[in-house]
């Protein structure tokens, strides 16, 4: 007889293996063959952590199709088993796992989008703290802005992407026929925020993304502006400010002394 | 307290899902109380905190568990049961339960209730894993029989009796899922009825009832799966009445997870339970087992 830890570790391979035996001493009540009874647990994991990824990765679906995505889980799921109960954040390496499928090389927009997704889903789970209110930078005078530094909100998360994965994110999560992706329209970045209870995605301005992940990392305003300007020529200060401002991007200011 | 009362009515209630958030707090259902998977609140905050605090203000709530792994030879995730003790202790709920089951091996979680042998060392793990989670939670706690597809030849026990010495070595409740026992009982070609009528429901806090899918294995012999995704089945209704006779009121959950319904059609299914738990208001009947 096997002891439980040789069980479980048996029982637990042949669930991901769909060609394994049956583990043994694994029974039918008749003392026969267990192998569709087996088969029952199989196709639960297969089945629950597909629908988690669908629950998750809803633009993804729809630009693949039911079918074609429920084969592409099945994949991801023998690669990448979920190594936590907390299925929301199930799913983080499905960006790079698309961006590496050989078959889904013609459609290399598809890891980011699903980064977007993820982080759509991680900023809807993100602590709750009130957005900073724009007039307390207001009242800073302006020969110390320079030196003010921002603390990014929770629910902040940023994608730069070289696809117009807003436009393909909006177009397959409204819940209308999915749509012919248009590519000619370049990339966009992304501000993901979550001011209260409902998740704002903001098309960020030339170079902003830059800026905010400057700001997000402990630069100054002044230093982060002039990084992005030095990247992008004609980032816009005002305007990136004013996005994330009025997004909710940051909780709170800090300045020198 | 800004929360209403903790202990749960003899009543029936229903597994909250957030496509119904709307319906409760806008219209106020009488629901005897909602139960949660407790994974679905393990996260920072966000909209499911809002609107489970907000329900949590207007109604019972019970918390369920479906991660633990209680049933693992490996050690129980620490990281796990701090999160549930944070959810028991932010909600406040009156009933606190998880399954005789496994989950997690090594680094793998799968997502589904495995089954485990009834054996002398199935047991030993099951209650050192149990008095963890009493101890570190700070409560006691309900273990739910499970509803199981396979059999292994190690068991050298009944899960009655599996379960019996649980209680015994413990001080668990039960959580007594009439679904699970008509599934198991089908699924194994044993009687549900000599089943229920062993169970020691002196133990038992906590009834589930919930829908099955049909099927058959490979002898082409009835092989019921336990989807949670339609209506409680007749059968299990008649079993959910004979075992009502023997313990009298107690509170009751409606288990419907997948396909979800709109809101009334699940409240429909607890009205059903209220009914038959009404006709049982005045106790036990000690007819039935005299």
């Amino acid at each position: 007889m096997p002891r439980l830890p040789d069980l479980q570790a048996e029982f637990s391979a042949a669930l991901t293996q769909p060609d394994a035996a049956v583990p043994d001493g694994v029974t039918a009540p008749s003392g026969g063959r267990a192998n569709k009874r087996f088969a029952v647990y199989r196709n639960n994991v297969t089945v629950s952590l597909t629908a988690a990824l669908e629950d998750s990765f809803p633009a993804i679906a729809k630009l693949l199709g039911d079918e074609y995505f429920a084969a592409l889980a099945r994949e991801f799921i023998r690669r990448h088993q979920p190594s936590s109960p907390l299925l929301a954040e199930y799913g983080a390496e499905f960006g790079d796992f698309l961006d590496a499928f050989p078959p889904l090389a013609a459609y290399p927009y598809l890891g980011d989008v699903a980064r977007l997704e993820h982080a759509w889903l991680s900023a809807y789970h993100a602590a709750d703290a009130a957005p900073l209110d724009p007039a307390r930078l207001s009242a800073i005078p302006e020969t110390s802005l320079g030196e003010v530094r921002f603390t990014p909100h929770p629910a902040l998360r940023i994608l730069a992407s070289r696809w117009p994965i807003l436009t393909l994110f909006k177009a397959n999560r409204t819940g209308e026929e999915g749509q012919p992706p248009d590519l000619s329209s370049g990339g966009e970045s992304v501000l993901v925020t979550r001011p209260s209870l409902n998740v704002t995605l903001s098309r960020l301005s030339p170079g902003a993304s830059d800026f905010l992940e400057a700001l997000c990392g402990g630069d100054t305003l002044g230093g982060a502006a002039a990084l992005a300007i030095e990247k992008t020529a004609e980032f816009d200060l005002g305007t990136a400010l004013q996005t994330a401002l009025a997004a909710g991007a940051f909780s709170d200011i800090r300045t020198p002394g | 307290m800004r929360f209403c009362a903790r202990d749960i009515p003899a009543r029936a209630g229903v597994g909250l899902k957030a496509p119904h958030y709307r319906d409760i707090l806008e219209g106020g259902p009488d629901i005897g109380f909602f139960e949660i998977h407790a994974e679905n609140y393990m996260g920072a905050g966000g909209p499911p905190h809002a609107y489970l605090t907000a329900i949590r203000e207007r109604y019972p709530l019970s918390l369920h568990g479906v991660g633990l792994s209680i049933g693992s030879h490996g050690p129980l995730d620490k990281e796990h049961l701090a999160r549930l003790k944070a959810v028991e202790q932010r909600y406040e709920p009156g009933l606190f339960s998880e399954h005789l089951a496994w989950s997690t091996h090594d680094t793998s979680y799968f997502n589904d209730l495995l089954p485990v042998p009834y054996d002398r060392e199935t047991l030993a793990r099951v209650c050192d894993h149990i008095d963890e989670v009493q101890v570190t939670v700070g409560r006691r706690m309900l273990l739910e029989n499970p509803s199981t597809y396979v059999a292994f030849r190690q068991s050298t026990m009944s899960e009655l009796d599996f379960l019996r010495e649980v209680v015994r070595r413990t001080g668990c409740g039960l959580l007594l899922d009439v679904n699970n026992v008509y599934i198991s009982a089908v699924n194994h070609e044993t009687s549900p009825e000599a089943y229920l009528d062993d169970f020691p429901v002196e133990h038992v806090g906590e009834i589930h009832l919930g829908g099955h899918a049909p099927d058959i294995d490979d002898e082409g012999r009835p092989l019921l799966i336990d989807a949670h995704d339609r209506a409680v089945d007749t059968a299990v209704w008649g079993l959910y009445d004979r075992l009502l006779q023997r313990t009298g009121a107690l509170p009751t959950l409606i288990e419907w997870d997948n396909d979800v319904p709109e809101w009334t059609e699940l409240a429909a299914e607890a009205a059903a339970a209220e009914r038959m738990l009404a006709s049982h208001a005045e106790g036990p009947s000690h007819a039935a087992t005299a």
